[in-house]
């Protein structure tokens, strides 16, 4: 008699958990592709630990406090690794509703992955959507903060360049005007003998002789 | 009094300004796309042959006349014979075309720059919908990369007619672009001189490491056997070599007026045959050199996205039939596909259609070139490579480099006769007439960054230039040799600097290059004709990928006028010239 009802208490579990049974998940895992060598073997311990994971998640859910691991119901385990899983009340006679589970699972996501060293890849629920990790957004983007400094640095050295290309245009106009020319010359082709320029010496129409001048400022002042 | 002439500080800075000048993107970017559509390694003797035959004799004839003429190109044709000055004038318009939509790639490498210092690489991954479950709609149908480029990049419109609004981001970039080209050309020679230094030099430093780094990269072999296999049959076909021809021709930057402007600084001695035969072969060489770094990165990517397809594959495979994780490889894969048709026959049916066929070939046959070689697929193999940052710094870098040595050459080419026309130099100083140039450009250049302006910007690089060039440099390869007469330059040259012209330049100049380019001409009418409509790429956002429309009305308007612009400039040079001669034969003949 109590085999009898033992058989029909296991069979009545059975049928709660099926693939495609209402309220049942797919889980698949690849743990050879996540762990290459360090991969473990998916043995009934370990179907173990998912149980307590699926049951851990549910506890956190309000109303669902009293859940235990013999709530979890794993089958169809293939060698893929992948299983169907459903979660009972304890009544064992009814499944939660699958959005509760989905819920559930959603929020303990990265404790379940970190469980077994997989991820959201990895570690796959068909049917629950994992969230994925929102970019870290910086308040000002980087972009601009590279662009202001490039920028500030190019605008500052022409406005550099301007500058003096206008302080020498001021220095040239207080010669004669019609001297522009050979001082433009000589500002592109001067021959330097023992360190003191040679500018020609009728360049400033004889006002001053250059000769003189740039040996004055080589003397030490007084 | 003659206001004399800014020199180059040193020989070297002219051939540095010349090579920073003609090694530019097209080097990068559509040589290696020629090489592979045209035979692999055996397209390289009709490249060969057209560099010795059209490429050098064209290269010594624009340096040899500016360096005699010691003006811009509108003072130099002016002086060759006064019916040309609209020669010089279409050079100058051409020139000024291209400045307004090259720059803009400037300001786009800027932008991806700007962007790699970040971690992740933004264009690797796809940006996240709105309620976090999934990534957004068009990065998942496209890919990251593409994704990033006309989705965030340009913020592409579906096509030429919705114009949009101008995005702020690359108008920044490109306002960037522009103060930068200005600080580079702000003091003429002087400060153009010490930055060629840089541009000329630093992105071979880039392509070294590059070539080092895409050697060593998983499946670079793949891409470079793919293009150096010769394909002999390949030469049989006329299109590879009049390629090649337009290839050289555009690739040494013939007939804008740089080369003249450049020149024109020059001592009077100099030797311009040294060094015309020093640039071409070096940026020749540059452009093979630049296709073995692009072919390891083709292969990397190409073997990449292979195993990534078949991966794919077996994820498939093993979650349909619920195999063992790892079990299936890519060793193994076809054996266990045929196991599995005959074992689950109905089952394998419903999945076949998912499964794709994987073919390295085919993956490494995408052929791209222009703006999609350089923003798309460079980046999706930067985005697989370790350090991506560092690789990404460094190729955006080479980019902008070869971009700013290319534009001072272009802008050098708008300067010079500006510079020279008495008129303008005497009320405005170098500095400013410089940055009224700029500022031109930069406000025009604005059009691009318009939503749609990616497709004004392909406009522009197919018509502005293409057409008009072949006509200029023809007019002044025949008027050099037959209105001014070969032997009186060749006299005129040899007392300049010392040394006879060689019978090849002499046969090349008035033979051999006109007849040249007489048949590209001819063959580039006879193809656009043939074509009737003119079409272009546009982006479907909805499908994420390029689909073909066709131009609209006013966008054809734009294309003729763009050609017939700079086109017409010859012959109405011409005439005004003949008109004024006329008034003055006129006003001359009652006094005499």
């Amino acid at each position: 008699m109590l085999w009898l009802l033992f058989f029909l208490v296991t069979a009545i579990r059975a049928d709660l958990c099926q693939p495609d049974a209402e309220n049942a998940f797919k889980v698949r895992l690849s743990i050879r592709t996540a762990l290459g060598d360090k991969a473990y073997a998916w043995d009934t311990n370990e179907e173990y630990l998912f149980k307590a994971m699926v049951a851990f998640s549910m506890r956190k859910v309000p109303n669902r406090e009293t859940t235990e691991i013999s709530h979890v119901l794993l089958c169809n385990v293939t060698q893929r690794v992948s299983f169907w899983f459903v979660v009972t009340d304890p009544s064992r006679n009814h499944t939660l509703p699958a959005v509760e589970v989905q819920s559930a699972i959603r929020m303990n996501r990265n404790r379940i992955n970190n469980a077994f060293f997989l991820n959201d890849q990895t570690l796959e629920f068909l049917r629950i959507p994992s969230t994925l990790a929102p970019p870290t957004d910086p308040s000002v983007p980087i972009w601009i903060i590279i662009f202001g400094v490039i920028f500030c640095i190019v605008l500052v050295a022409t406005m550099l360049l301007i500058l003096s290309g206008i302080r020498q245009h001021r220095r040239k106009n207080k010669g004669p005007s019609e001297m522009e020319d050979t001082e433009d010359k000589c500002e592109n082709v001067i021959t330097i003998e023992n360190g003191i320029p040679c500018d020609p010496l009728d360049m400033k129409g004889g006002h001053i002789n250059d000769a003189f001048v740039t040996e004055d400022e080589r003397l030490t002042p007084l | 009094m003659e206001k004399t002439r800014p020199l180059w500080t040193t020989p070297l800075q002219f051939v540095f300004a010349c090579i920073s000048y003609a090694v530019g993107l097209g080097n990068v970017w559509r040589f290696p796309y020629l090489c592979q559509m045209y035979g692999g390694g055996s397209f390289l003797v009709p490249y060969v042959v057209m560099l010795v035959v059209e490429g050098m004799p064209l290269l010594y004839l624009e340096l040899a006349v500016g360096q005699r003429m010691r003006q811009g190109s509108i003072g130099a044709w002016r002086t060759v014979s006064p019916y040309l000055s609209g020669v010089g004038v279409a050079s100058v318009l051409v020139s000024f075309f291209l400045c307004t939509y090259y720059n803009v790639i400037n300001a786009w490498a800027f932008w991806y720059l700007f962007h790699s210092f970040q971690d992740p690489l933004p264009w690797s991954v796809c940006p996240l919908n709105g309620n976090r479950t999934g990534y957004v709609e068009e990065c998942e149908k496209a890919s990251s990369t593409q994704y990033f480029w006309y989705r965030k990049t340009l913020n592409i419109s579906p096509s030429i007619q919705e114009s949009g609004a101008v995005q702020w981001e690359p108008a920044l970039c490109l306002v960037l672009a522009w103060l930068v080209v200005y600080l580079c050309v702000l003091r003429g020679t002087a400060s153009t001189g010490k930055v060629v230094y840089f541009t000329a030099l630093l992105p071979y430093c880039v392509l070294i490491i590059y070539l080092v780094r895409g050697l060593t990269l998983h499946g670079a072999t793949n891409g470079l056997a793919y293009m150096f296999t010769p394909k002999m049959e390949q030469l049989a076909n006329p299109k590879a070599w009049i390629n090649a021809a337009t290839q050289i021709f555009f690739s040494l930057g013939l007939g804008f007026g740089s080369l003249i402007a450049f020149a024109s600084y020059n001592e009077p001695s100099n030797n311009c045959q040294k060094h015309a035969i020093i640039v071409s072969i070096i940026n020749s060489s540059t452009s093979i050199f630049a296709s073995i770094v692009t072919f390891s990165i083709y292969g990397f990517k190409a073997t990449f996205n292979y195993e990534s397809c078949l991966n794919k594959v077996i994820l498939l495979l093993t979650n349909s039939f619920d195999l063992e994780d790892g079990f299936l490889t890519a060793n193994n894969l076809e054996q266990v596909k045929d196991y599995l048709a005959s074992a689950y026959p109905s089952k394998y049916s419903e999945v076949f259609p998912q499964i794709r066929n994987c073919s390295l070939e085919s993956e490494l046959e995408t052929a791209v070139q222009g703006t999609g070689l350089a923003f798309i697929v460079y980046t999706e193999a930067i985005k697989n490579m370790e350090v991506s940052q560092l690789w990404s710094v460094l190729y955006f870098f080479m980019l902008l480099l070869l971009g700013v040595g290319s534009m001072l050459g272009n802008t050098a080419a708008i300067l010079t006769p500006l510079m020279d026309s008495k008129l303008i130099s005497s009320y405005l100083p170098k500095e400013a007439i410089s940055g009224l140039v700029c500022l031109t450009n930069c406000a025009i250049g604005m059009v691009f960054t318009m939503e749609a302006g990616s497709y004004w910007f392909d406009i522009f690089n197919d018509y502005a230039a293409t057409l008009s060039l072949l006509l200029i440099v023809l007019v002044e390869t025949v008027a050099l040799c037959y209105l001014y007469g070969l032997r009186r330059f060749e006299s005129e040259f040899k007392a300049m600097t010392g040394r006879a012209l060689s019978w090849y330049w002499k046969v090349m100049w008035g033979g051999v290059s006109p007849l040249l380019i007489i048949s590209l001409f001819i063959f580039y009418l006879s193809d656009y004709i043939i074509t009737g409509t003119l079409q272009y790429q546009a982006w479907d956002a909805a499908q994420g990928q390029l689909v073909t429309k066709d131009y609209p009305p006013q966008a054809l308007a734009v294309i003729g006028l763009l050609v017939a612009t700079s086109t017409m400039c010859i012959p109405l040079g011409a005439l005004g010239t003949l008109i004024t001669r006329c008034l003055r034969r006129g006003d001359t003949a009652p006094k005499a």
